[in-house]
C-alpha cells in the first residue's frame, strides 16, 4: 500500500513538475520568442509591404476618388471612379468590365467581386503616393478600420481572399503581354504575413 | 469552337464561336444586330455598351466564354423598356444626335443611369456617363435630354 | 421681281444649267439637276460642248405614295446635311415636310459640289454651295407640278398656289403633288424660275429636327461598318510601324491556325507595304494579325520624331520663310525697344481625327464592274482611286454613300489609301464581298494627322497699347503638296498654314507672315478648321495678352482693333457682349472669363467662357457664343453645331490630347493614350446666340473649333498669371 501511494505520489509530483515546466519555459520561451521574433515580424512585415504596394495590390487600395492601372499607376482610363460602395456608379461599374475571371483576350483583369478597397484602406496619399512603411501598417492593424480582422484574420485574408489570389494571376494586358507579378510569390508573402503575425502584428515607428 | 445559349432581348439565341470572342462581335457579326457598335475595343468608349444581368458592361471585352445565362438587352430592344423609351423619346426630341455613332451606347448608359437614380443630378449625370465619349462631343444635349426623360419618367 | 430674287435666279455667264426629267420605273417624278460650274472661279470660255448622258440617279423623286425622297448630294457625318439640304428643296418645293425622306446620293457627276466641280463635303461647303442649287431644284420640280395642274384644269400657274404636297387652283379644285408625278415628268423644264422671298419661307430658318435622329437612337441605322452581305469576308491589315516600311518577311504560321482565316498576303499601300488578312469575321481576322511575326525592312525610310521636330522648327522660325503677307515696314519690328516687345513661341501637336467610327470601306470587284460602300467625304476621288486599282473606268464603280459615324476631315484623303487597300484586297477575291476594317489602333497610329506647327511670334506695342508691328513665322508641313490641290498653293505657300493669320481681320501695322514648309515623313491632312486650329489659337491669344497689357477690356480691345470691314466679327462681339455682360458681371471666386473671336470659312464666331480649375484642369462651367453665318437655314442645326463643336474644340487642350512619335513610331495606341473629351471637359451649358441675317449663308461645321481652346486658356491666364503656348495643355 504505501508503495503505490508513493508512486501516485511520485508520478503526481512528475506531472505537476512537468506542468510547471512548461508553463516557466512557455513564458520565458515567449518572452524568448517574442523578443526574437519581433525583429523577424518587423522584416516580415517589410516584405508584405513590398508587395501591398507593388501595382497589381496598391492600385485598387487609392485615396482618391479613382482607381489606377497599370505598372506606372496612372489614372484608370475611362473616367471610371469609386461610387458610394467602391463598385462605381450606375452606368460605369466596376463590373461593366471586369468580370469574375481575366479576359486575356480582351486585355481586362477580372476577379470575384472587383472593387476597391475602402478609403479606410487606403495606401496612397491623395497626391497618389504611397504611405509609408509605417503608415500602412497602421492602416492594416486598425481594426477599427479593417472590418475587424485580428492577426489570424489578415493571414486568412492574404492565404485566401480572391482578389489578393489574383496579384498572382494577374492575366494579359491589351497588347497581349502579361501584367507583372508581385516581388514574393504567393507562398512567399504567406510566409512572410505569418512570421509578422505570429509576432503579433508589429509596425515599425515613424510616421 | 464552343456551342453557347445565349438569352438576348428575351430570345434563346444559340451560337458556335471561339470562346474568346467578344460579347460585342457575336452580337454583331453572329446574330446580325449591328446596333451596339465598335469604337476602340478596349472599354474606353463605352460605343459597345449593352445590359447584362441589369448592368451596363462594355461588350467590346467581356468574351462569350463569361456571359453564362445572364440575360442581354441591347439598343434593338431597350425601347420595349419604359425607361428606355422615355431616354429614346428625349434623345429625339432634344435633338441630341450629330454623327449618332456613340449614342446606342450612351443611351444604354443613360438607361442604366435611370432605372437606378430615377432623379439625377447634374453631378450623378457627370459620373455615370463619364466614360461614354462622343467625339462630335454632344454633350450639353446629353444632359437636357436624360433631365428630360427623368421628368417624362416621373 | 424684287432685288434679291432677281439675283438669285440669274446664272452667271458660262454656266449651263440642265434639268432633266423623267418617269421613274415606279411611278412617279424624277428630277435631276445638274449644274456645270467651272472648276475656279477664274474659269470661263465657251460652255463644254460634250454630250453627257445622265444616269438615273435623281435628286428629288416623287413617289405616288406620296414620299419624297431627296437626294443629299454629300456625306452625312454629323453635322447634319441630310435635313439642312433636303429643308431647302422641301420649302422651294412647298413639299410636306412629313412626307421628305432623305438619301445619301452615290458617286455620281450630278452630285458634285457646285464650287468645287467634285463630289465631297469639306470646308464648310455644305449649306454655302449648294444653297442656291437645291433652292432651284425644289423650285423648278414646282413649276412643272403647278404648270401640270393648271393644264388639267385649264387655268394659268398664275391662278394655282401650292401647299404642303398639293396644287391648289380656282373653284377649290386641288390635286396632290403624287397624282401629278407622272404627267409633269412630261412638261418642259423652265429656264428660269422665281425663288420664294425669305418672308415665305416655312422650313428655312426654322428650328427643324433632324430626319435620321430616331434610326439613330434604335440602333436601326446602318453605317458603313455595319454592312452585311452575302458572302462577305473581312479583311485587316498590319500597317508597318513607321510610315513607308516595306514587309521584309512574314512568318503567318500561327495566323493561319486561327480558324476562320482564309487568305495572309503581302500588299502595296500608298506608302510601303503591308500584310492583309482576310476571314470570314472580324474577331478571327484581328486574332490572326495579331500572331503574324512580321520583319520590316526600314532601309532609307525617314523615322520622325515629335520632339526633335519642335526643335528644329523653332530653330528655323526663326529665319523668314516663304512670303505670305508684307505689309508696312518688314524692319519696324527690328527697332522695337525690348519692353515694349512680345516674343512668342508656339507649339502645336500632331492631332488625330479619330472619328467614332473606325475607317472602312467594302467592295465587290466582278471582273468588269465594282460595288463599293463607304462613308466618304471625297466619292470622287476615291471612285477615281477604286477604279485604278481594278483596272476599271470609273463609271463601272458603283460608288454608294454610307452614313459615316465622324469625320472632321479624316474621311476626305486625296490619295484615298484606305479604298485603295480595300481594293486591291477586292481584287484579289474577285466574286466575293470584303468589308476592310480599320481597328482604332489602325486609326491611332495610322498617320493623316493635324501637322505638327511651330508659330514664332513678335508683337511691337505701341503707345496706345494697340500693335505698332507684328512680324509672324510659321513652320509646318504642307497638307496640299503633292495632292490634286498644289496648285492652289502660291509661291510655295500653303494657305492651310497660315490662313487665319494671314487674312485676319485685326489692322496690324508693319504685318509681316512668312512661312516654312519641312517635308516630314507623316502622312497629314485638314483636320476640323484646318490651319485656324493653331492660328486662331495664336491670334486669340496673343490679341488677349495685349489687350491685359494694355489695361483694356478684352471684347472693347478685339472691338477697337479690327478692322470696320469685319461686319460679322463685329456683329457676334456685339451680340456677345449683350448676352453675356450679366454673367460676365458676377462671375463666383475662383471664376475667371475668357474672350475669343475667330471668323473662318466665312463665319464670324465670338465667346465668352467661365472657367475655374478643378482637380488641376480647366472646368468649364459655361460658354456663351455668339455667330454670324448669314442666313441661318436651321438654327436648331448651328446650335448643336455650337454647343458640340466648340467641346470638340477642346480636344486640342486634353492632357493626352496628342499624337507623339519617337524614332518614327507612334507612341499612341487607343483612346489610353489619346484621350479626347468625355462629358466632364465639356462645357456644362452653353447658350448660342445667331446674329439675324439674310446675307448668304456660311457653314457651321468648323468655325466653332478655333475659337474655344484660346477662350479657356485666356481664362486660365487669369486665374494663374501663366501663358499656356504649348500644346496639349499638361499642366495648368
Amino acid at each position: 500500500m504505501p508503495r503505490i501511494r508513493a508512486t501516485n505520489f511520485l508520478i503526481s509530483l512528475l506531472v505537476l513538475a512537468l506542468g510547471a515546466w512548461m508553463i516557466v519555459s512557455s513564458t520565458l520561451g515567449q518572452a524568448r520568442r517574442s523578443a526574437a521574433t519581433r525583429a523577424q515580424g518587423l522584416a516580415g512585415w517589410e516584405q508584405v509591404y513590398q508587395v501591398l504596394t507593388h501595382p497589381r495590390c496598391i492600385n485598387c487600395h487609392t485615396a482618391t476618388s479613382y482607381p489606377q492601372q497599370g505598372d506606372d499607376r496612372h489614372r484608370h482610363i475611362s473616367n471610371v471612379i469609386r461610387g458610394p460602395e467602391g463598385k462605381g456608379v450606375p452606368g460605369l461599374n466596376c463590373a461593366s468590365c471586369h468580370q469574375e475571371t481575366n479576359a486575356d483576350s480582351t486585355g481586362v483583369p477580372g476577379g470575384h467581386n472587383w472593387h476597391l478597397a475602402p478609403l479606410s484602406m487606403k495606401w496612397q496619399d491623395l497626391n497618389d503616393r504611397p504611405l509609408s512603411s509605417a503608415a500602412v501598417c497602421r492602416a492594416v492593424t486598425d481594426r477599427s478600420k479593417n472590418h475587424n480582422l485580428d492577426g489570424p484574420g489578415l493571414l486568412k485574408h492574404h492565404e485566401e481572399e480572391a482578389l489578393v489570389l489574383w496579384a498572382w494571376n494577374p492575366g494579359r494586358r491589351p497588347d497581349g503581354t502579361m501584367r507583372t507579378l508581385p516581388p514574393l510569390t504567393h507562398q512567399e508573402f504567406v510566409a512572410a504575413t505569418r512570421r509578422w503575425v505570429e509576432a503579433g502584428t508589429p509596425c515599425p515607428t515613424g510616421r | 469552337m464552343a456551342t453557347y445559349q445565349l438569352n438576348v432581348n428575351g430570345q434563346r439565341k444559340e451560337v458556335t464561336v471561339d470562346p474568346s470572342t467578344p460579347l460585342l462581335w457575336v452580337l454583331r457579326e453572329d446574330l446580325k444586330m449591328t446596333g451596339t457598335k465598335y469604337g476602340c475595343g478596349v472599354s474606353a468608349c463605352g460605343a459597345c455598351t449593352v445590359h447584362v444581368a441589369g448592368v451596363a458592361t462594355r461588350s467590346c471585352v467581356v468574351p462569350i466564354s463569361l456571359i453564362g445565362e445572364r440575360p442581354v438587352v441591347t439598343i434593338e430592344a431597350i425601347g420595349e423598356d419604359p425607361i428606355g423609351r422615355a431616354v429614346q423619346n428625349a434623345w429625339v426630341e432634344k435633338d441630341v444626335v450629330q454623327c449618332g455613332y456613340c449614342q446606342s451606347g450612351q443611351i444604354m448608359s443613360a438607361v442604366a443611369l435611370l432605372k437606378h437614380t430615377p432623379k439625377p443630378t447634374d453631378t450623378n449625370i457627370e459620373e455615370s456617363m463619364g466614360g461614354n465619349l462622343c467625339r462630335c462631343a454632344t454633350y450639353v444635349r446629353i444632359r437636357e435630354a436624360i433631365k428630360s426623360a427623368a421628368e417624362q419618367s416621373k | 421681281m424684287s432685288a434679291s430674287t432677281k439675283k438669285a435666279t440669274e446664272l452667271n455667264p458660262g454656266r449651263r444649267n440642265f434639268l432633266r426629267v423623267s418617269a421613274a420605273a415606279a411611278g412617279g417624278l424624277l428630277v435631276s439637276l445638274w449644274l456645270d460650274f467651272p472648276v475656279t472661279a477664274q474659269e470661263g470660255g465657251p460652255p463644254n460642248p460634250t454630250q453627257r448622258t445622265y444616269p438615273p440617279d435623281a435628286f428629288v423623286h416623287i413617289r405616288p405614295d406620296g414620299k419624297i425622297v431627296i437626294q443629299v448630294n454629300r456625306l452625312e457625318f454629323g453635322q447634319g446635311v441630310q435635313t439642312a439640304l433636303p429643308m431647302i428643296l422641301a420649302d422651294e418645293l412647298d413639299a410636306d415636310w412629313s412626307q421628305v425622306v432623305a438619301e445619301l446620293a452615290p458617286a455620281d457627276d450630278v452630285y458634285k459640289d457646285p464650287m468645287f466641280g467634285i463630289q465631297m463635303v469639306g470646308g464648310s461647303g455644305s449649306i454655302a454651295h449648294s444653297f442656291q442649287q437645291y433652292r432651284e431644284l425644289g423650285a423648278k420640280t414646282r413649276a412643272m407640278l403647278v404648270a401640270t395642274a393648271a393644264g388639267r384644269w385649264k387655268v394659268t400657274p398664275d391662278q394655282c398656289r401650292t401647299e404642303l404636297s398639293v396644287v391648289y387652283g380656282p373653284g377649290g379644285k386641288s390635286t396632290r403633288y403624287s397624282e401629278l408625278a407622272r404627267d409633269a415628268a412630261r412638261k418642259d423644264v423652265p429656264a428660269s424660275v422665281r425663288l420664294k422671298d425669305p418672308s415665305q419661307f416655312r422650313l428655312v430658318g426654322k428650328r427643324v429636327r433632324r430626319l435620321d435622329s430616331g434610326a439613330k437612337c434604335n440602333g436601326s441605322l446602318k453605317f458603313g461598318l455595319d454592312l452585311d452581305l452575302p458572302g462577305m469576308k473581312v479583311a485587316v491589315v498590319a500597317h508597318p510601324p513607321v510610315f513607308g516600311a516595306r514587309v521584309k518577311s512574314v512568318d503567318d504560321k500561327a495566323a493561319r491556325e486561327v480558324e476562320g482565316v482564309r487568305e495572309v498576303f503581302e500588299i502595296p499601300l500608298a506608302k510601303g507595304t503591308g500584310v492583309a488578312i482576310v476571314a470570314d469575321k472580324f474577331w478571327p481576322a484581328k486574332q490572326a494579325r495579331d500572331r503574324l511575326k512580321i520583319e520590316w525592312d526600314f532601309s532609307g525610310v525617314e523615322r520622325a520624331d515629335s520632339s526633335q521636330l519642335r526643335e528644329q522648327y523653332k530653330q528655323t522660325a526663326r529665319k523668314a520663310g516663304m512670303s505670305a503677307v508684307a505689309r508696312g515696314e518688314a524692319k519696324a519690328i527690328d527697332s522695337v525697344n525690348a519692353r515694349n516687345l512680345i516674343v512668342a513661341e508656339y507649339e502645336f501637336p500632331y492631332l488625330p481625327h479619330a472619328p467614332m467610327e473606325p475607317l472602312n470601306t467594302t467592295i465587290r470587284f466582278e471582273g468588269d464592274k465594282a460595288e463599293a460602300w463607304a462613308g466618304s467625304q471625297f466619292q470622287t476621288f476615291d471612285q477615281m482611286a477604286i477604279a485604278e486599282v481594278l483596272g476599271l473606268k470609273p463609271d463601272k464603280v458603283t460608288f454608294h454613300t454610307e452614313m459615316a459615324g465622324g469625320g472632321f476631315g479624316r474621311r476626305a484623303v486625296t490619295d484615298s489609301h484606305v479604298q485603295r487597300e480595300a481594293a486591291v484586297i477586292a481584287k484579289r477575291l474577285r466574286g466575293t464581298p470584303v468589308k476592310l476594317v480599320w481597328t482604332r489602333e489602325d486609326d491611332i497610329r495610322g498617320g493623316y494627322y493635324r501637322p505638327l506647327h511651330v508659330h514664332r511670334v513678335e508683337v511691337g506695342i505701341g503707345a496706345d497699347g494697340m500693335p505698332s508691328a507684328w512680324r509672324h513665322v510659321i513652320v509646318g508641313q504642307s497638307l496640299l503638296a503633292g495632292t490634286p490641290f498644289a496648285m492652289m498653293m502660291k509661291d510655295g505657300v500653303d494657305n492651310s498654314s497660315v490662313e487665319g493669320v494671314s487674312d485676319t481681320h485685326y489692322n496690324l501695322p508693319n504685318f509681316n507672315v512668312s512661312v516654312h514648309h519641312p517635308t516630314v515623313n507623316v502622312p497629314v491632312l485638314w483636320w476640323r478648321s484646318v490651319g485656324h486650329t493653331h492660328t486662331g489659337y495664336v491670334m486669340e491669344t496673343l490679341i488677349d495678352e495685349l489687350a491685359a497689357r494694355g489695361k483694356m477690356d478684352p471684347i472693347a480691345y478685339r472691338r477697337k482693333l479690327l478692322k470696320p470691314e469685319a461686319k460679322k466679327l463685329h456683329s457676334a462681339l456685339e451680340l456677345l457682349d449683350t448676352r453675356s455682360a450679366a454673367w460676365r458681371r458676377s462671375l463666383p471666386r475662383g471664376h475667371a472669363v475668357g474672350i475669343a473671336c475667330h471668323e473662318s470659312f466665312g463665319t464670324g464666331v465670338a465667346c465668352a467662357v467661365d472657367v475655374s480649375i478643378k482637380d488641376k484642369r480647366p472646368r468649364i462651367h459655361r460658354a456663351t457664343v455668339a455667330v454670324d453665318c448669314g442666313l441661318a437655314v436651321n438654327p436648331l442645326s448651328i446650335e448643336s453645331q455650337f454647343q458640340a463643336g466648340m467641346a470638340f474644340g477642346l480636344s486640342q487642350l486634353m492632357a493626352h490630347g496628342a499624337v507623339t512619335l519617337k524614332d518614327g513610331i507612334v507612341e499612341q495606341r487607343n483612346f489610353d493614350g489619346y484621350v479626347p473629351p468625355y462629358i466632364g471637359d465639356a462645357p456644362v451649358v452653353v447658350d448660342v446666340h445667331i446674329v439675324p441675317s439674310t446675307e448668304a449663308p456660311t457653314g457651321c461645321g468648323e468655325p466653332p473649333v478655333p475659337v474655344i481652346s484660346p477662350a479657356v486658356v485666356n481664362a486660365l491666364s487669369k486665374l494663374t498669371g501663366k501663358r499656356y503656348r504649348t500644346l496639349p495643355l499638361v499642366t495648368v
